[in-house]
């Protein structure tokens, strides 16, 4: 037992690391933010797009959300970072991570919103624009706002996995929190900073999980 | 455009490396048949265990699905990689990818059969039990049979992420797909041997985003 407190909970190899940690964490926070901000507008502008019903247009989106829904991110993240320096461009780890990442989460709310938009009544439909509102009057303030609320809950369970997938960018070399936490670990030869780091993890996660289970039970008819 | 195919689709480089991603696909193939499985089993037993009365019973499941669903699952991966050995537990790559993965994936899971079980009438229990039946022999019999078809998009949709999850093997050196890629990658100065590994990966998991998007359609219609 004391070896795991040693190993696991050693707040004297934690503290060494502390400051590299939290620059770690406010990475990861960053990467968050970009990811959800751009992911959730462009997913939305695409089910828009896809709404005026242009054949060629759309089957581009769709053929984009398969490909996106299909493969691992950690997959495309390799590709945009080791694959396209052969095209002669270089783009920097977090660059990739929010690229993919917020491409990832647009294919996943165009998907579900269009489902959202194809279950909300015609009639309501008919009845924005016959008030005389214009296309896009009638998506923001009528039309969206209940496809949303259709979907709320497995967007929520898409937001909250993609804020986890932040973690993938350790891999393209961005030092943000697991990075950070990795490599205290390896020059300490100790697991405590992988437990800090865990804590931090849980610190974002659990509140938005929480959150996501409230709406879940508020959805389901019981 | 020549110099493009010589270095995304080069036919020579696939023509070499092509034993090595078949091993990365199998070994893909083989973590996915042990972690969408136990994933599975492990799920449906948290799901059953988290029967209404019992408080603290319920508690420590609603506990263990909220985490899991909370922990990204690389952070658990490299936790238990690099953490077990200090137990003295000497975990190979393997093992720790198949206990890292089922645990993040069962909770996903747990929570798809709960939300399954739920949605059954208490009244086809009420007369299962009327018949006869006992406890486990309903569950089994009455309600999982019905639930499962409700279930379905939802189950195939985390067996879709469990698959691609596995990719995350590739962080602690295991030889899968994508480990695979990057290796050939590296061997051959070669970007065809990442494009060959996303084909691959996109032939099989394709047909399985396709059957999801469908199922989800035909569920949300029906409501």
């Amino acid at each position: 037992m004391d070896t795991f407190a040693e190993n696991f909970l050693n707040l004297d190899v934690v503290g060494d690391y502390v400051p590299d940690l939290l620059a770690g964490m406010w990475i990861t926070l960053k990467l968050a933010g970009i990811i959800l901000f751009f992911g959730l507008a462009s997913g939305t502008a695409l089910a828009l797009v896809r709404m005026v019903r242009l054949r060629l247009l759309n089957l581009v989106i769709l053929v984009f959300v398969d490909v996106a829904r299909a493969l691992p991110p950690l997959m495309l993240m390799v590709v945009a970072y080791f694959g396209l320096p052969y095209l002669g461009l270089r783009l920097n780890g977090f660059a990739v991570a929010c690229i993919v990442l917020a491409a990832v989460l647009a294919a996943f709310t165009e998907e579900l919103l269009w489902a959202g938009l194809s279950t909300v009544a015609v009639g309501q439909y008919e009845a924005a624009r016959s008030t005389g509102l214009t296309f896009l009057q009638m998506m923001g303030s009528v039309i969206l706002p209940q496809a949303f609320r259709l979907v709320q809950a497995p967007l929520l369970s898409r937001i909250i996995a993609t804020t986890k997938n932040t973690a993938l960018a350790s891999v393209v070399a961005v030092p943000e929190l697991l990075s950070q936490a990795n490599t205290a670990q390896g020059y300490s030869g100790n697991a405590s900073p992988l437990t800090a780091a865990s804590l931090g993890y849980l610190a974002i996660m659990l509140p938005m999980v929480i959150v996501a289970r409230h709406y879940e039970r508020r959805q389901r008819p019981e | 455009m020549n110099e493009f195919a010589a270095t995304f689709f080069n036919l020579e480089i696939l023509e070499r490396v092509w034993p090595l991603l078949l091993h990365g696909l199998t070994m893909t193939a083989f973590l996915s048949l042990m972690i969408v499985p136990m994933g599975l089993a492990v799920g449906l037993l948290v799901a059953l265990l988290q029967s209404p009365r019992a408080g603290l019973r319920r508690w420590a499941m609603v506990a263990y699905v909220d985490l899991f669903r909370a922990y990204p699952p690389l952070v658990l991966l490299i936790y238990v990689y690099y953490g077990l050995p200090f137990f003295g537990i000497n975990t190979d790559a393997f093992w720790s990818v198949v206990l890292a993965l089922t645990l993040n994936t069962s909770a996903y899971f747990a929570e798809v059969f709960r939300a399954g079980i739920k949605g059954i009438p208490s009244g086809q229990i009420q007369a299962a039990r009327a018949t006869g039946l006992g406890g486990g022999q309903t569950m089994l019999y009455i309600v999982l049979p019905q639930a499962v078809r409700n279930m379905l998009p939802d189950l195939l949709s985390n067996m879709l992420e469990s698959i691609k999850l596995t990719s995350l093997a590739s962080v602690v050196t295991l030889p899968e797909l994508l480990r695979a890629a990057r290796l050939a990658q590296g061997n051959s100065l070669n970007a065809t041997p990442l494009i060959a590994a996303a084909l691959l990966y996109l032939a099989f998991l394709w047909p399985l985003v396709r059957l999801t998007t469908r199922l989800e359609r035909r569920m949300l219609a029906a409501r």
